[in-house]
């Protein structure tokens, strides 16, 4: 219908100022830490306050890998690690599970079907930090503080519910002929699902990957709860080492924060393809 | 060699029963078409014979193999579905050669049966085509080209050109009906259409709420339906069916007009019937079908004529309904206008008024 409206100048431009402010007040946070990972430290508080760095520098993320004399550098790479191998492992499993979970909930009819799916819905209306305290007196219970493992559990049972959710509609929208041709044409149903309705969910999974991937990535509530030390600290939770008792070491935090950034960013931008897709499957049919 | 055979096939969901029971035996190389009303449960028999659904009870037989227990792909069948069911994500070349490809068939033999798949049906000029590139015509033909390939011993169609416009519809009715001189396998094909059930059955099977009302040949069910269901579903427009009682010999119809009943039909005096006669049956005089030997003469007012180029169709009250008649090499009629009706009683058709069921020989 857009295309049969005619906009006057002036609403065009009312529109563009329109989601230039919104966009503004989204992105500007995150610029300003962008352009703060660059500054000196004495520009950060200044007044008036200096929004292009004068002096830019690559100083804070220098001492970040302990590359700078002033000051002991901070386990980085070890957080990095500890995100890296927390989200893949978390995302992967969860896709898994998620993809099996929606496929049963799209294609077979069980008892209690709707009551379960309601519940894992109902699952995800329970704000995170809620589930701290417990799970930490479980965890501790458990010996799982402070552990990968322990993170890992955490985020499954935070992602699945979601892959389910968003895998079973992607299969419900592949026809149910599709798998039954296939099976007539000499596959057996695993066959069927991995040669003909796999790929076509491939972009609907590629969706629900990345947003598992990236509620693991920059989750910060629990992590903080339930890490200590390097074994299973993440980089959301490495932020926390720029604060001291009197002093926050704004720059340092930002320069780990674009550390954190970047790959989400990466990331993104490869499946962005199949990201939109998977988002608006059902409108390009 | 594949016949099928279905004995005694039940389908239930849950305690609903869909299907009650059926027996069918088809030939080798047979056409059967599988018709009636949606609900009517010839769809689940298809799919039961497919494998997709499994038959509650009784006994479905490919060849000489029961197939009850066997998955779809052991059964040596294949199916084009109403929707085609082409994988989007194959090119037409890839949805044909995707059977022979699972059957673990090689290179060269793949492409030699599905190139000649696709000389049968013309496809040629589109194999490097995605599904979503094609008309819905060629759509068919894949779909149709991917079930040859394979060589099955049964063809199963469920309603295959329903999603095709009239005109299409018509020209790939002529092209299956050609496919199965071309390719001598047996068919099983399922539609709610009567014109498609006549024009490429070897032998109709009519089907309601899941029995078989009359299996027969299209010659057969159109000139001895069993029952005024089979009477009113095959032929078009539907045969005209009154309400009689049988007097001396004549069936009264409600506004009295008495109709000869002739001795070819078992009835009791008091009896009441349903009398039925196909349009084509009921004429304007000397526009007729099979000339005015053994005919009624009825006037009759013409509520409203359709002229259809060849044949007009009038409407006129009879017997307290408004029936069809048509009208061969017709002239202009008027609405209003009375005419001078034939109604030829060689081709009369009765029917119990309480069973339904056909009471001519």
């Amino acid at each position: 219908m857009s295309q049969l409206t005619i906009e006057k100048p002036w609403q065009r431009w009312s529109i563009r100022f329109g989601v230039f402010v919104a966009m503004a007040i989204l992105t500007i946070p995150g610029l300003w830490v962008v352009l703060t990972a660059f500054r000196p430290n004495i520009e950060v508080l200044a007044r008036p306050a200096v929004w292009i760095p004068q002096n830019p520098t690559l100083d804070n993320f220098a001492r970040l890998f302990g590359l700078s004399s002033e000051q002991q550098g901070l386990p980085v790479a070890q957080y990095f690690i500890n995100s890296l191998v927390i989200s893949i492992t978390s995302t992967l499993v969860a896709v898994a599970i998620g993809m099996a979970g929606g496929y049963a909930f799209a294609r077979f009819r069980f008892p209690g079907k709707g009551g379960l799916f309601l519940a894992f819905m109902l699952s995800r209306t329970v704000p995170g930090v809620a589930l701290s305290l417990p799970l930490f007196i479980i965890w501790a219970r458990l010996g799982l503080i402070d552990t990968s493992f322990g993170l890992i559990l955490v985020y499954l049972a935070v992602n699945i519910p979601f892959t389910i959710w968003l895998t079973d509609g992607f299969f419900r929208q592949i026809p149910v002929d599709l798998s039954e041709a296939a099976q007539i044409d000499g596959c057996t149903r695993w066959q069927a699902f991995w040669k003909v309705e796999f790929p076509l969910a491939r972009s609907g999974l590629a969706s629900a990957a990345i947003f598992a991937f990236l509620t693991s990535w920059n989750e910060y509530a629990l992590a903080s709860q339930l890490t200590r030390t390097t074994a299973s600290k993440t980089m959301p939770v490495g932020l926390m080492d720029f604060t001291a008792q009197f002093t926050v070491d704004w720059t340092g935090m930002s320069a780990m924060a674009v550390l954190i950034i970047i790959p989400a960013l990466v990331l993104t931008f490869v499946v962005q393809k199949h990201l939109i897709a998977g988002l608006t499957f059902g409108g390009v049919k | 060699m594949a016949e099928v055979r279905l004995e005694k096939v039940v389908k239930r969901y849950g305690k609903i029963e869909v299907v009650h029971g059926i027996d069918l035996e088809i030939a080798h190389n047979e056409f059967v078409v599988l018709v009636g009303p949606s609900g009517c449960g010839k769809s689940t028999t298809l799919r039961m014979i497919a494998g997709l659904e499994d038959a509650s009870d009784g006994a479905i037989t490919i060849g000489d193999r029961v197939v009850n227990e066997l998955p779809p792909r052991a059964r040596n069948i294949s199916m084009v579905f109403q929707s085609y069911a082409l994988y989007p994500h194959m090119t037409v070349r890839d949805n044909l050669g995707f059977g022979l490809k699972i059957a673990g068939q090689d290179e060269a033999l793949i492409k030699k049966s599905v190139d000649a798949a696709a000389e049968i049906l013309g496809l040629e000029p589109y194999m490097d085509r995605l599904p979503a590139n094609l008309s819905g015509g060629q759509r068919q033909r894949v779909a149709m080209g991917r079930a040859i390939v394979r060589d099955p011993d049964v063809f199963l169609f469920d309603e295959p050109l329903s999603n095709l416009d009239a005109k299409l519809r018509g020209q790939m009715r002529v092209e299956i009906k050609k496919l199965h001189q071309r390719v001598k396998t047996t068919v099983i094909y399922v539609t709610h259409d009567q014109v498609e059930a006549m024009t490429l059955a070897d032998r109709i099977v009519i089907m309601r709420d899941g029995y078989i009302e009359q299996i027969g040949t299209p010659t057969e069910v159109f000139e001895r339906p069993v029952n005024t269901f089979v009477a009113g579903f095959i032929g078009s427009p539907p045969m005209n069916q009154l309400d009689a009682v049988v007097r001396g010999g004549k069936a009264v119809l409600s506004d009295g007009v008495e109709v000869p009943l002739g001795p070819d039909h078992k009835v009791s005096e008091g009896q009441a019937i349903i009398l039925g006669f196909r349009p084509e049956s009921f004429a304007p005089k000397g526009h007729s079908l099979h000339g005015e030997a053994n005919a009624l003469a009825i006037e009759r007012t013409v509520n409203i004529a359709e002229p259809l180029g060849t044949e007009t169709i009038l409407f006129a009250d009879l017997g307290g309904l408004e029936v069809q008649g048509k009208m061969l090499n017709p002239r202009v009629v008027k609405e209003g206008e009375t005419l001078g009706f034939t109604l030829d009683l060689s081709k009369l058709h009765v029917f119990d008024k309480a069973s339904g069921r056909s009471v001519s020989a």
